[in-house]
């Protein structure tokens, strides 16, 4: 299926044609889709006061469950977030307790981000959670990109309603994204400012993602290495890694 | 003639009883209206103060923009420092630097999952520090229900309500889960050693009561403080000194500042000046419009009895009293009357409004959800005015009513009175 919607692409853009949505998103999908991946990287917390930075490694297999250690800073070192697929628990060293995300808790952020628990719950997937379309073109930087308009499945849960997606033609990468609520509401923003060639993949390395209802200038995302498709134990994606 | 008017009411009660019930009545509806007025405004005023505003209050100027949503990352910052200066510039002042925080509180099971969970507002000030002023400023010795109060590090307080719907027992180990200043997620335990009951709805709910250290900790504020709350000796609120401290404050700080700190009283904080201006607007109309009825009512009383003393008043004329004579003898009696009706008025309404001081009305179940910091036992407080109030519609009203009705002892004829009292 995917040999066909690539082939299909490839026809569509040797005769000039542009590609339809469905078939942009899963180029996207398969850029970003690994067996498992390994990062270590930073985030750069704009708050009103000062800059924050918090390191950390993760641990992801199959897309939906990932394992976070935090590195640094000292008071947040050791801290730790499991995600099996649609649950997510944290723990902190201090306390030894181990936390279901659930709820109201869920539209916390990460660290003191502008990324949520909930963002965090997302199926990586776009293809299996919205309807594409294109609606444009433009280009951000020097890369020319599709501009297409995300809606919700019918009956699927997530956290936006829609969203505005900047697609890279050349790479398949997102360059930029608008997240909204049901209301229209804008909620999120998100902007690559590097992206980098890892395995054979377009890795977003820096990205900005700003919540537009919070103050302070966003979150910087940086990549510091990535690796895919390595083996990692089992154990990684159980509870008990939390108090290891 | 004082004592010989003293005679005749106390010896004939039928020209005297009436009136002075009615005065009695009168006077005693007034002290209790009063008393149950300034109960209410003392316990809005009371409990703002206590747990929310202070006499004074310093924060930065970004976290008096927010407030309502408790924003933390806007703290106040060099605490120590800035209450140093305060205590220094108002001796005589308690200074509380105090944190509001929202969360969730979870109890764990013996392996350490989730038992049950519930939100919570939250509440550091110093409990642990010696000498510090807050266990009286928050009557926590009275409000606790059970346990006993944090004597160091770790130990926390839970309303009553809370620990009922979380089923958390003394002693047990209780997780809090809030943000900290960042916006990480901020986890402590604590162990619960008391429970609490304030007897306000919005704070029976879901409170916790921490010592400020172990939020500063757990909430990475070390050396912050979400607001600074002064309050003047015998926690009396005093608009005009608070507005002095406020002035000497402000002229140190600069107003350009987001993070700079800034002073307000009591009476400019949530609207409490607005609610008190016009509890006091409506109060004062209340007030007006009960004495002025009373006083109609104590008129009326007045104009009856001199009415029906007309026979009498007419032989007093026929026998050779003078008009002017008569006319202040009714003057003197309705003011005794007035006197005795005021006295026994005030003396029934303050042992009403006594009663109401300390038992109150229990307002409980129309409280539930309430979201306002107001006591679900309504009470009375007796004041100095309350001893007075009443004298004014009991002496005014009865004397002016007789006044009033004396007037037609001038206009009766000498000449008509033989033939008014044969018939």
């Amino acid at each position: 299926m995917r040999s066909l919607s690539l082939l299909l692409l490839c026809v569509s853009l040797s005769f000039g044609q542009t590609p339809s949505g469905e078939t942009i998103l899963k180029r996207v999908d398969a850029n970003i889709g690994s067996e498992s991946k390994i990062s270590v990287g930073e985030m750069r917390i704009q708050e009103r006061r000062e800059v924050r930075t918090v390191r950390m490694k993760t641990w992801m297999k199959d897309m939906r469950n990932t394992c976070t250690e935090f590195l640094a800073p000292p008071r947040d070192k050791g801290t730790k977030m499991l995600k099996l697929v649609d649950q997510l628990w944290t723990y902190t060293p201090s306390t030894d307790r181990i936390i279901l995300i659930s709820g109201h808790m869920l539209r916390q952020s990460v660290m003191g981000s502008d990324l949520s628990y909930e963002d965090m719950l997302e199926d990586p997937s776009l293809t299996s959670m919205y309807d594409a379309s294109v609606t444009g073109e433009e280009s951000i930087g020097d890369r020319a990109c599709w501009i297409l308009s995300l809606k919700a499945k019918p009956g699927k849960d997530v956290s936006y309603e829609s969203r505005k997606v900047w697609v890279d033609k050349e790479r398949f990468v997102v360059m930029k994204e608008e997240r909204f609520a049901r209301s229209g509401a804008l909620l999120k923003t998100t902007e690559i400012r590097k992206v980098i060639r890892v395995g054979g993949k377009w890795v977003a390395a820096e990205v900005v993602i700003k919540d537009a209802l919070k103050s302070g200038s966003g979150t910087e995302f940086i990549v510091e290495s990535i690796t895919f498709d390595e083996a990692i134990p089992s154990h990684y994606f159980t509870k008990a890694v939390l108090r290891r | 003639m004082i004592l010989f008017l003293l005679k005749g009411i106390l010896r004939d009660p039928s020209r005297s009883l009436f009136p002075i019930i009615t005065v009695t009545l009168g006077v005693m509806l007034t002290v209790v209206l009063h008393s149950w007025i300034v109960g209410l405004e003392g316990d809005l005023v009371s409990s703002s103060a206590r747990f929310n505003t202070g006499h004074v209050k310093v924060t930065t100027n970004a976290y008096a923009e927010e407030e309502d949503q408790l924003p933390n990352d806007l703290a106040l910052l060099g605490v120590d420092s800035l209450l140093h200066a305060l205590r220094a510039q108002n001796p005589t002042m308690d200074w509380c630097p105090r944190i509001r925080f929202g969360g969730l509180l979870d109890i764990p099971d013996a392996n350490g999952e989730t038992r049950a969970q519930g939100p919570i507002m939250g509440l550091a000030v110093e409990l642990v520090r010696p000498g510090s002023p807050e266990a009286r400023i928050l009557n926590l010795q009275t409000a606790l229900a059970s346990g006993r109060l944090p004597e160091k590090p770790g130990e926390l307080l839970v309303s009553h309500g809370l620990a009922q719907r979380l089923h958390v027992r003394i002693g047990e180990t209780a997780t809090l889960l809030g943000q900290t200043r960042h916006g990480s997620l901020a986890t402590a335990n604590f162990i619960v050693v008391g429970t609490v009951r304030f007897g306000m709805t919005v704070l029976d709910r879901g409170m916790i009561i921490a010592d400020l250290e172990d939020v500063r900790q757990a909430l990475d504020m070390l050396d912050a403080a979400g607001e600074l709350l002064g309050y003047f000796p015998g926690d009396l609120y005093r608009d005009e000194s608070a507005r002095a401290v406020r002035d000497a404050f402000q002229a140190s700080t600069t107003p350009d500042d987001e993070f700079a700190p800034r002073m307000v009283t009591l009476r400019e904080q949530a609207g409490l000046g607005d609610t008190l201006a016009l509890w006091d607007y409506l109060t004062s109309i209340l007030l007006i419009i009960f004495i002025t009825v009373m006083s109609i009512v104590l008129w009326n009383a007045g104009l009856m009895a001199s009415l029906r003393r007309y026979g009498e008043v007419g032989l007093r004329l026929a026998i050779g009293e003078a008009n002017g004579r008569i006319y202040r003898s009714m003057l003197v009696e309705s003011l005794l009357i007035g006197i005795i009706g005021s006295m026994l008025g005030t003396a029934l309404g303050l042992g009403i409004a006594y009663y109401l001081q300390e038992t109150g009305i229990n307002i409980t179940s129309m409280m539930k959800n309430a979201s306002i910091m107001f006591a679900n036992v309504l009470r009375a407080r007796v004041t100095a005015v309350s001893y007075v109030i009443g004298f004014l519609p009991g002496l005014t009203a009865t004397l002016l009513g007789t006044a009033i009705a004396g007037i037609g002892i001038f206009r009766r004829q000498t000449a008509q009175l033989t033939k008014e009292l044969q018939s």
